[in-house]
């Protein structure tokens, strides 16, 4: 077995999206290095609601898989934490060293106003999909044969690529502009590439930047700071690829 | 008697392949200017909810839907992996909608309904067309053809895939399907939203009560039908491949509104899971199915190298080819590590039962998935292709690893971080864990439930899987459910409804508040209790009775035990559970988690119960009992072929509920007891 860690928290309390936030200070001892850091957090909470019969700190999770994109989290003044590619459900304490004092906020940006302690409310990602992020095919089941269009298996897999986005919005905590581009782009370039998509691409693309624009998310400026904190690795290529059709799409 | 099932399932005479066709001939219409005077709920924005949401808004109906989490991309159907089920034949391996509707059956141990598995092959291929047309980027080959693979319990490669994003992929097609229905006004979208209560009037489903998980506001709601799509109830266990949030209390309320659970004992034990490495954790991570196509599941010949694998001393590598038990290819010659999922998980409990686990965890329970010899294998075909002559090990083990990851790279990587191993290197570990359920609220062939009105439709029925499910069949049924199927059926119950008044359907119905002032006294009485244990402590504790006697095997002794169990522990729930906050606050989680857990310690008593009455071992119902020589499940089609549905008594215990059958026919197939070997 390996040793236990233990840990200084401040976590960030805010009781609702009116009331004022600040950090509070907590102590977490004895953590197995193979906790993950939501089950640290559990551990806490238990903690909490017995010693101090305060209420719990909130939290968004659901899968703890690394696949929903409901967890978020700013630790350490990272998006999801030190470790790359991951998500905070899969970000394991093994990652800290014994005795560290560890920051954890919400994901901080205008379009996602918090709700309480760390949840925030994304649903602006959602209103930009609904603005266009789709193809406008009839759930009739009428279609044609799925294999009547062979995709060359290069595109398939770049569309399947940028499909990858959870839409956690990571990418937006980590941008100095909290400009939404990684995520606008990689919807868009998954259809952009599929032959299904294609019609629509032009209308798709200036609606979904627009809506983005409206939203209140800030220009993107190739800092690159979201493909680094991206938890599935979207690359910015896309961004240049959505520039690109954005262009086109006054043509 | 109250309820003939069999007579009140709907299933059309005829022969088998003509009945959705016929019936589907004789079912109601509603004229599409009359749709939109039509409200309907959905509660759940998976697969099934999703996509019964985007149908029925493209029908013209308007559509209310209710999810937990904070936007429905999220619904539990995004994490799985491995793939979907369709009989396209594309592979020219003699696959039809025959087989796909005979390997369901059997895989289901006989005791799904024939009629609606053969419906679900027959539609199987139209999903398929749908989710290319949606833009779901399914794997293709190098022609631009979708590409398929193999899953336990067939010898066809039919499953359709996204690597191992599968669930993620289809769920983003759904999802921007109501997306787009969202931005015409057709739906209206309630995420973090719970059903808490279902609302009949006159004994029919008119609407429900949710609470506002962010004010934390009781709202009402009413429409002229409740579809219910809340997925399944695997959490009753803590432990288990779904997400934290998941839970039974939309079934379990409408059950106690009369609605009759259909075998709640089905409960699938997932295989290929990382096995469990400690108290503290919160849950199992699967690692998807598809991995058995490569992967050789073994566990050391001897018991000295258990031991030593055990303590670290030895590795899997320094465990030559001899010395290893390669059990499922042993037991299983024709199947080999691709037998369906119930007998993979009793072989390998069966393998540590006797000391050969190979984790070092509190019972040693643990077995290898091992890619070494695809990793060669694919090398070799690679290097080959690549006109490289003599390759090395060294060159040939990495062209496999290249092939293997571009088929299973995320679950690799998933692997790794979890457990700091890399399976490219050395085995994988893995053991059973608690998946998915197979029962569910019962349904007739419209996926109505006894409740008129009151639709259901997903995992959160019991309709095609029976005992067991295959494979990547519980997406195919989700979507078949809501793209093909209710869109159809209920229309034939709405169309009674046409000439009627809007005003019947209000929420100023004295019921709708009768229901709210119900669930506000059960959160009260919750909040007020102020007792001394949380409630994860209940959870953990009623997960632990569940697996040790409603797990992957069980027997008369231990479930009378569990019964009891089960009861004492939801008396000091009732006394001694601590809820923090006050009843008019908004976000609180413990409040959600304190609910849910409320409805697990009455479904867990349920689940037992129906085991203790099902006297014969079929699919994943293995009671000890009732066994072949060889260990194998015997099952008794003399005296348990049937459906159990249980009716809850007003005012009454769990231990009170009435058992109800519906007898199954077996026309089309044979029943046969079923062999892998
Ligand atoms: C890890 C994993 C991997 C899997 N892999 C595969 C696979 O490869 N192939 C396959 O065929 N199957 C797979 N399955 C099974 C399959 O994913 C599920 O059975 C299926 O997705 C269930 O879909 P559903 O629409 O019925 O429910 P879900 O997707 O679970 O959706 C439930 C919905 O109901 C909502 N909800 C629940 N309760 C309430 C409530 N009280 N109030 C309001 N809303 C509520 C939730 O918010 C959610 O939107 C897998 C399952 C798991 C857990
Ligand atoms: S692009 Fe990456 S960081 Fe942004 S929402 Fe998608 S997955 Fe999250
Ligand atoms: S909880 Fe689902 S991605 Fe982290």
């Amino acid at each position: 077995m390996k040793e236990l860690l233990n840990f200084k928290l401040k976590i960030w309390r805010q009781k609702n999206n009116q009331d004022k936030g600040y950090f509070k200070t907590y102590k977490v001892n004895n953590i197995s290095p193979n906790s993950s850091f939501l089950e640290m957090l559990d551990i806490l909470n238990n903690q909490i609601l017995f010693d101090n019969k305060e209420s719990t700190i909130s939290f968004d999770h659901d899968c703890r898989e690394g696949i929903c994109g409901m967890c978020s989290l700013y630790i350490n003044g990272r998006a999801h934490g030190p470790d790359n590619l991951v998500t905070t459900c899969q970000l394991y304490m093994r990652n800290f060293h014994n005795g560290e004092t560890i920051y954890v906020e919400p994901w901080r940006a205008k379009p996602f106003p918090i709700i309480k302690d760390l949840i925030v409310d994304r649903s602006s990602f959602d209103r930009i999909i609904i603005s266009g992020g789709f193809i406008s095919v009839n759930t009739f089941g009428k279609t044609i044969d799925g294999n009547i269009i062979p995709i060359p298996k290069e595109k398939a897999d770049k569309a399947f690529d940028a499909a990858t986005c959870i839409g956690c919005g990571a990418c937006v905590a980590a941008c100095k502009n909290r400009s939404a581009m990684l995520f606008v782009s990689a919807k868009i370039s998954q259809f952009s590439f599929l032959p299904q998509g294609r019609i629509e691409r032009k209308k798709r693309v200036f609606n979904m930047i627009s809506k983005m624009d409206e939203e209140g998310f800030g220009s993107c400026s190739n800092t690159k700071a979201c493909e680094v904190e991206c938890p599935k690795g979207i690359s910015t290529e896309y961004i240049t690829f959505v520039n690109k059709e954005y262009i086109s799409s006054f043509t | 008697m109250k309820y003939d099932l069999k007579k009140n399932n709907q299933v059309p005479e005829g022969k088998i392949d003509k009945k959705w066709n016929n019936h589907k001939s004789i079912l109601k219409l509603i004229s599409p200017n009359n749709r939109s005077n039509f409200d309907i709920i959905i509660i759940g924005s998976g697969l099934s909810g999703g996509s019964a949401a985007a149908s029925l808004s493209e029908l013209g109906y308007k559509v209310k839907v209710f999810c937990y989490q904070d936007s429905p991309r999220r619904a539990h159907s995004v994490a799985a992996q491995g793939g979907i089920n369709a009989s396209k034949n594309y592979k020219g391996d003699n696959d039809s909608i025959y087989q796909l509707f005979h390997d369901t059956i059997k895989g289901g141990d006989y005791r799904s309904r024939e009629a609606n598995v053969y419906r679900l092959s027959e539609i199987s291929s139209n999903i398929i067309d749908q989710c290319v047309a949606q833009g779901v980027p399914f794997a293709r080959d190098y022609a631009g053809y979708l590409e398929t693979r193999s899953f336990g319990g067939t010898k066809v490669a039919r499953t359709f895939y996204a690597k191992g994003q599968t669930g993620q992929q289809l769920l983003l097609g759904c999802y921007s399907a109501i997306c787009r229905q969202i931005g015409k006004g057709k739906i209206k979208m309630y995420n973090r939203h719970e059903m808490l209560d279902l609302v009949l009037v006159e004994g029919v489903a008119r609407g429900i009560i949710a609470r506002n998980l962010v004010s934390g506001k009781l709202e009402k709601h009413s429409a002229h039908a409740v579809v219910i799509a809340s997925g399944g109830y695997g959490n009753v266990f803590f432990l288990s491949t779904n997400a934290m949030g998941a839970n039974a209390s939309c079934i379990w309320k409408v059950h106690k509104k009369g609605g009759l659970f259909a075998n709640p004992c089905y409960t699938q034990i997932h295989p290929t899971c990382i096995p469990i490495h400690g108290e503290y954790q919160s849950k199992l991570t699967l690692m998807s199915e598809s991995l058995r196509n490569d992967g050789r599941i073994w566990v050391p010949k001897k018991l000295e190298d258990a031991n030593f694998i055990r303590n670290g001393i030895k590795k899997p590598e320094n465990i030559n080819e001899e010395n290893r038990d390669y059990y499922l290819e042993r037991r299983y010659p024709s199947f080999g590590n691709l037998v369906p999922r119930d007998v993979a998980s009793r072989a390998a409990k069966e393998r540590c039962d006797k000391g050969f686990g190979i984790e070092n965890n509190e019972n040693g329970e643990g077995v290898f998935l091992d890619f070494n010899s695809s990793i060669e294998k694919y090398g070799e075909e690679k290097a080959n292709e690549l006109g490289i002559n003599n390759p090395s090990l060294e060159k040939k083990r990495q062209l496999g690893k290249e092939v293997i990851e571009s088929k299973y790279g995320n679950l690799f990587h998933m692997y790794e971080k979890i457990t700091e191993k890399n399976p490219y290197e050395t085995p994988m570990k893995i053991y059973p864990a608690v998946h998915y359920t197979m029962g569910g609220l019962w349904v007739d062939y419209n996926l109505m439930s006894n409740i008129p009105g009151c639709f259901v439709i997903g995992e959160a029925n019991f309709s095609d899987h029976g005992s067991n499910r295959l494979g990547a069949s519980a997406l195919m049924q989700g979507l078949a459910d809501g793209y093909f199927i209710l869109p159809y059926t209920i229309a034939n119950y709405l169309a009674k409804y046409v000439t009627y008044k809007n005003e019947n359907f209000s929420i100023k119905n004295v019921e709708f508040n009768k229901s709210e002032s119900f669930v506000k006294n059960k959160i009260k009485r919750l909040i007020q209790n102020n007792g001394k244990k949380s409630v994860d402590f209940f959870h953990k504790k009623l997960g632990n009775i569940m697996w040790k006697y409603v797990g992957m095997s069980r027997n008369h002794t231990g479930l009378s035990k569990s019964i009891n169990k089960i009861q004492e522990l939801r008396n000091e729930f009732w006394n001694n559970v601590f809820v923090p906050g006050d009843v008019e606050d908004g976000l609180n989680t413990e409040l959600e988690k304190a609910g849910r857990v409320a409805d697990f310690l009455e479904l867990g008593e349920l689940m037992a119960m129906d085991a203790l009455n099902r006297k014969e071992s079929c699919g994943c119902h293995f009671r000890e009992e009732y066994k072949t020589k060889e260990g194998e499940a015997l099952r008794n089609d003399l005296h348990y072929k049937y459906v159990s549905a249980w009716e809850y008594q007003e005012n009454k215990f769990i231990s009170d509920e009435i058992m109800h059958k519906e007898y199954l026919d077996f026309n089309f197939v044979k029943l046969e007891s079923r062999s892998y070997k």
